[in-house]
């Protein structure tokens, strides 16, 4: 297939690369042990799977004679599992893992990618941003010099480079902006809202985020929380954020939904979209709601894209030159 | 009718794309941390060449193009048409102008060409890489000049003109490069 199918045995990533990813690892765990952040593992294939419709997650099956049964699906994060953890009271912690998510492929995503997540118990997201931002800096270290952190709100974001309010506008005043600019999607229901929000920020506003710099994007839309709480004083914000430089998402977080009978919800709205879109079912975590009805302390967490921060450090400008051996030669 | 998903877009697939036969040059994943993702794709338009920017809703489909490349011979043009082809099975194709294009200048009869067919019909005709034709008119050149700098005009046979070196004679046979359209060197 490849026309350099002969050599395709061979890594992406030169051994430099690789050498510098097992660099920032130790740099990561340094980091962590400094803190007093326990490093925890958990399970890779387990036997719920993500309810999210925008998620796909990799069914996989025992081969075993007599057990040919589905036996589960390998994660697309570790955060259902960290946050029992958290539940049952271990205080915060750290995971260094494998994720998979099927169909994201591309010149920044593999469907097998190693993702940094942690969950700092006490802390709001704001906090959790400050420590991103340590975490970066501190990785990029002698690679990169970045400019001072930057913090701007979802609003002020797409106010800036879309002109448009994404909490007021509608499908159609989101759907005009884009047109104006010179971009339809083919597939996008007219009346999708959160299609044509998405559309707006990664093609507008995303790419003019964090030059040369870390940028934080927070207070989401509700509708674009995920697992996030919903702000106190103002339940149609989010408590979300996310982490871009050169216009590349590194990061996402959340001030923690700890709220069993929300994410009980949450859950119910994520399986009636799978359903609607024509998407297969995905069990839901019991055990997760049952960890939120005991309790889970007030915490955030985030998710950072390892690959990522290899590419900044690296100044790569492929997936397949810091990994060795991406999908196609896996 | 054959789709394929943004899933199995890469560079090279051929689609159709408002009516008309196109092919995938670049295709770019984006997608916002929990969100849409989206193929933003640039796409060339095989009937006229332009390429242009569309973005796909991931996982949308889009139908495919039945469109081949295949090595045919060039037989001889008609005044209208220029007629070729395949060896194996004797089957003949016309090719009108837009599909020749300016590589009309380059076809030589017998000549092998890849010609890019939709359907059926000549799209685009590729002629070789190099090709060997006789020069039907240069000024006589300075004896004694090998050097090649500088050089004079020369028509071949099938009305190409290119700069040859000043040694090189009416009536002789010379190797072209049809890509750049320079002289490379006597036949």
């Amino acid at each position: 297939m490849a026309p350099d199918s002969d050599n395709d045995w061979r890594p992406t990533a030169s051994f430099a690369t690789l050498k510098l990813r097992a660099q920032l690892i130790a740099r990561v765990r340094e980091f962590f042990a400094k803190r007093d952040v326990l490093e925890v593992d958990t399970p890779i294939l387990s036997q719920a799977g993500a309810t999210d419709p925008h998620l796909h997650s990799l069914a996989a099956r025992s081969l075993a004679p007599g057990d040919d049964r589905l036996r589960g699906f390998l994660h697309t994060s570790p955060e259902f599992a960290m946050k029992r953890l958290l539940a049952a009271g271990s205080g915060s912690i750290y995971q260094i893992c494998k994720v998979f998510r099927g169909g994201e492929s591309g010149r920044r995503h593999n469907p097998e990618f190693t993702m940094i997540e942690w969950y700092r118990v006490g802390f709001d997201h704001h906090r959790l941003m400050d420590e991103v931002a340590a975490l970066v800096t501190e990785a990029l270290t002698g690679f990169r010099a970045l400019d001072e952190v930057e913090k701007l709100s979802y609003r002020d974001a797409f106010l800036r480079h879309a002109r448009i309010d994404p909490h007021r506008a509608s499908a159609a005043e989101f759907r005009a902006c884009a047109q104006t600019r010179g971009v339809t999607a083919s597939g996008l229901a007219p009346d999708d809202l959160d299609g044509w929000r998405d559309l707006l920020l990664t093609h507008f506003v995303e790419p003019h985020l964090g030059v040369n710099r870390l940028t934080f994007l927070y207070d989401y839309p509700a509708a674009a929380a995920a697992l996030a709480r919903l702000r106190a004083d103002n339940p149609a914000i989010a408590e979300r954020f996310e982490l871009y430089i050169d216009g590349v998402e590194l990061a996402n977080g959340f001030h923690e939904l700890a709220d069993a009978p929300e994410q009980y919800r949450r859950f119910e709205a994520d399986k009636n979209a799978r359903a609607q879109l024509d998407l297969p079912p995905v069990p839901r975590d019991e055990r997760l709601l049952a960890a939120l009805a005991h309790g889970l302390p007030d915490c955030s967490g985030v998710a950072l894209g390892f690959d990522r921060l290899v590419m900044l450090a690296a100044g790569a400008a492929s997936i397949d030159e810091v990994i060795a051996f991406p999908s196609a030669r896996a | 009718m054959a789709t394929y998903s943004t899933n199995e877009f890469r560079a090279g697939l051929k689609v159709m794309l408002d009516g008309d036969p196109a092919s995938i040059v670049e295709n770019e994943f984006v997608k916002p941390g929990k969100g849409q993702a989206f193929n933003r794709v640039k796409i060339r338009n095989l009937k006229t060449g332009r390429v242009i920017e569309r973005t796909f809703k991931s996982g949308d489909t889009i139908e495919a193009a039945d469109v081949v490349d295949v090595e045919m011979q060039y037989l001889y043009n008609d005044g209208q048409f220029w007629h070729f082809m395949q060896p194996e099975n004797y089957e003949q194709v016309q090719a009108d102008s837009t599909a020749v294009g300016d590589n009309a200048k380059w076809l030589k009869e017998q000549d092998t060409c890849i010609v890019t067919l939709w359907n059926g019909s000549p799209l685009a005709v590729e002629p070789p890489h190099t090709v060997l034709l006789t020069i039907v008119e240069t000024d006589p050149g300075v004896r004694g000049d090998t050097s090649g700098g500088g050089g004079k005009p020369a028509k071949l046979e099938t009305g190409a003109v290119v700069r040859v070196p000043l040694f090189v004679q009416q009536g002789e046979r010379i190797k072209v490069n049809t890509r750049t359209g320079e002289y490379i060197s006597r036949a």
